[in-house]
C-alpha cells in the first residue's frame, strides 16, 4: 500500500464508510463543515437508510452535529452563516406557523427544531418598518386628499423612529426574557430551556402577522383598524404564550403570571403605539388641518 | 519527492475557468483588456503611466457606459460581474440624491429625503443585501454584488428625471397616474435586471430568499421617487 504514506489520500472516508456498513445503528460524528452535511454524506454514499428507518438516530445525529458546530467563534463569518442555512419553504412554513397558533404545537419545537435562523426575524422586521412608514404616510395622504391648505410631505423621519421601535422590541425583549428564564432556571430546574437565538427567532416570526395588519390600516375606518389590531394581537400573542408556556409551567404561579402578562403587555404596547403614532384618526386630522395651515402661514411671515 | 508531488497535482492544471462562470473578486489577468483595473507603474507591457490622461478617463467612461447598456438589455452575461467598478453606482446615487432635492425642502418639517439619507439608504441597503446573499451561500463577491445593485438603480434614476419633468407640467391626478406607471415600470425593470445577474449565483431553493430583499430595496427607492413633491 504505497498510498498510506501519501497524506492526501482520503483514508478517513473509507474507514467511516466501512464502520457504518458494519453497524448501521451507530451514531456517527462527522468532522466536516456543517453547512451541507446531508448533501456531502449522500454524495459520499453512506447514510442511505438510517434516517428513514430510525428518526431518533437522526435526531441524535443532528444534536451531535449542532453541538459540534458551536466551535466557530462569534466574530467570524462562519458563525453567522449557520443561522442562514435555510431554504425558501422553511421560511414559508415558519411564517405560516407563526400566524396560525395550534394548541399543543410549540413553535420552537415544531418549526425551529433546534435550528433557529436569523433571516426571518431580520427581514420581517425590516419589511414591517417600511410597511409601517409607507402605510402611515399613505393613509395620511388619503385622509388629506383634496383638503386645501394641506401640503403632502413624505416624512422620512418616521422611518427611523419605526426602525428603532421595532428592532428594539425584536432584540431587547428577547434578551430580557432570556435573562429572566435563565434566572428562573437557576432556581427551579426546568425541563425545557430555550437558547437566545430561538427566542429571537420566535419574536421575529411573531411580528409577521403585523405586516398585512399594517397594510390594512391604510383604509381609514376606525372599526376596521381596531378589528385587525385585535385579530393580529390575538394570533401573535397566543403563539408567544404557547411557546413559552412549557418553559415556565413548573414555576411558581405568580412568576408564571408575571412573565406571561409581561409578554402579552409588551406586544399590545407595540401594536397600539405604532397605530397611534403612525396613523392619525380621521377626526383628529380635521382639527390638525387648520392648525397646519396656520403654521404654514406663520412660517413665511417669521422669515 | 517534488516530482512526485508535481505529478500528483498535474491534473489540477486542467481546470479552466470558462468565460460564462463569473469569477469571484478582482482577478486581473495581465493579458486581458479588463478596463477598470488600473495597473499604473507596472513594469510589464501593459503600463498605463505614459498614456495621455484623456485616454485613461475615456477608457473608464467606456467601461461605465458599456455596463449601462448591459443594464438596459439585461441578459445573462458575466461582463458586469467580471469587471466590476463602483463609479457607475456612485454617479447614479449622486444623480438620484440631487434630483430628490429641491422638493419641499424649505422647512425641516416637510420631510423630504435629505441628500445623506438617500446615500445611506442606497449604500447601506446594498451592503446589507450583499451580506444577506453571501450568508445564504452565494458565490458572488462583495464588490461584484454592490456593483450590480448600484448599476440597476439606473431605471429608477431615469424615472426620477421623467417624474420631475412631468411635475413641471402640474401635480394633479393625471400626473400622479403617469408617474405611478413610470415608477412601477422602472421598479420592475430594476428588480428584473438585478435578479438576472444575482440569482444565478445562489444555490437552488434559496433564490427567492435572495430576490426578496432586492425587491424590497427597489420598492423603497421607488416609493421615494414616487412621493417626491415639488415645492410650491
Amino acid at each position: 500500500m504505497a498510498s498510506t504514506n501519501d497524506p492526501f489520500q482520503f483514508q478517513e472516508f473509507e474507514e467511516a464508510g466501512n464502520l457504518l456498513e458494519a453497524n448501521r445503528d451507530a451514531t456517527t460524528i462527522s468532522i466536516e463543515d456543517d453547512d451541507m452535511p446531508e448533501r456531502q454524506r449522500k454524495a459520499a454514499g453512506f447514510t442511505p437508510d438510517v434516517d428513514d428507518k430510525d428518526p431518533h438516530a437522526s435526531d441524535d445525529k443532528t444534536e451531535l452535529l449542532s453541538g459540534q458546530n458551536k466551535s466557530a467563534p462569534f466574530w467570524t463569518f462562519e458563525y453567522y452563516q449557520r443561522f442562514f442555512d435555510i431554504e425558501t419553504h422553511h421560511v414559508k412554513e415558519r411564517i405560516i406557523g407563526s400566524m396560525l397558533p395550534w394548541p399543543g404545537k410549540n413553535f420552537i419545537h415544531v418549526h425551529l427544531r433546534r435550528s433557529p435562523d436569523l433571516y426571518g426575524p431580520f427581514w420581517i422586521c425590516t419589511t414591517l418598518v417600511f410597511a409601517l412608514a409607507i402605510s402611515g404616510n399613505f393613509s395620511n395622504l388619503l385622509l388629506n386628499l383634496g383638503k386645501p391648505g394641506h401640503k403632502y410631505s413624505p416624512q422620512f423621519g418616521k422611518v427611523t423612529i419605526a426602525a428603532t421601535a421595532i428592532f428594539s422590541y425584536a432584540w431587547f425583549v428577547p434578551l430580557a426574557l432570556w435573562g429572566c428564564l435563565l434566572w428562573r432556571n437557576n432556581k427551579i430546574m426546568n425541563s425545557v430551556s430555550y437558547s437566545f437565538m430561538e427566542i429571537v427567532c420566535v419574536y421575529g416570526y411573531s411580528l409577521a402577522i403585523y405586516i398585512p395588519a399594517v397594510v390594512l390600516w391604510i383604509i381609514p375606518f376606525e372599526w376596521l383598524r381596531w378589528c385587525s389590531i385585535v385579530v393580529a394581537l390575538c394570533l401573535s400573542g397566543s403563539v408567544l404564550v404557547m411557546t413559552f408556556w412549557p418553559a415556565v409551567r413548573e414555576d411558581h404561579p405568580k412568576v408564571i403570571a408575571a412573565i406571561m402578562s409581561a409578554i402579552v403587555l409588551l406586544n399590545v404596547l407595540l401594536a397600539v403605539g405604532c397605530k397611534a403614532y403612525f396613523f392619525s384618526k380621521p377626526e383628529a386630522s380635521l382639527s390638525a388641518a387648520p392648525s397646519a395651515a396656520l403654521q404654514l402661514t406663520k412660517a413665511p411671515s417669521a422669515t | 519527492m517534488a516530482d512526485e508531488a508535481n505529478r500528483q497535482f498535474a491534473g489540477l492544471s486542467d481546470v479552466s475557468i470558462s468565460e460564462d462562470i463569473p469569477v469571484e473578486g478582482d482577478i486581473s489577468v495581465p493579458m486581458s483588456s479588463s478596463s477598470s483595473n488600473r495597473q499604473r507603474g507596472e513594469e510589464d507591457e501593459f503600463s498605463t503611466l505614459d498614456e495621455p490622461v484623456k485616454e485613461t478617463i475615456l477608457r473608464d467612461l467606456r467601461a461605465v457606459g458599456s455596463k449601462f447598456i448591459h443594464v438596459l438589455y439585461p441578459k445573462r452575461s458575466s461582463v458586469l460581474l467580471r469587471d466590476w467598478d463602483l463609479w457607475g453606482p456612485l454617479l447614479l446615487c449622486v444623480t438620484l440624491a440631487l434630483l430628490l432635492q429641491g422638493g419641499a425642502a424649505d422647512s425641516e418639517d416637510q420631510g423630504g429625503p435629505q441628500f445623506a439619507e438617500v446615500f445611506v439608504i442606497v449604500w447601506f441597503g446594498s451592503i446589507i443585501i450583499t451580506l444577506n446573499s453571501k450568508l445564504l451561500g452565494g458565490t458572488i463577491s462583495f464588490f461584484q454584488s454592490l456593483c450590480v445593485l448600484g448599476y440597476c438603480i439606473m431605471p429608477l434614476t431615469a424615472a426620477m428625471a421623467v417624474c420631475r419633468i412631468v411635475l413641471v407640467g402640474g401635480s394633479g391626478t393625471v400626473s400622479f397616474i403617469v408617474r405611478l406607471v413610470v415608477v412601477t415600470a422602472s421598479f420592475g425593470w430594476s428588480t428584473f435586471a438585478s435578479t438576472a445577474f444575482l440569482a444565478d449565483n445562489q444555490p437552488a431553493g434559496r433564490k427567492s430568499l435572495v430576490v426578496y430583499p432586492v425587491f424590497l430595496f427597489y420598492f423603497v427607492i421607488g416609493w421615494m421617487v414616487l412621493t417626491f413633491s415639488p415645492s410650491q
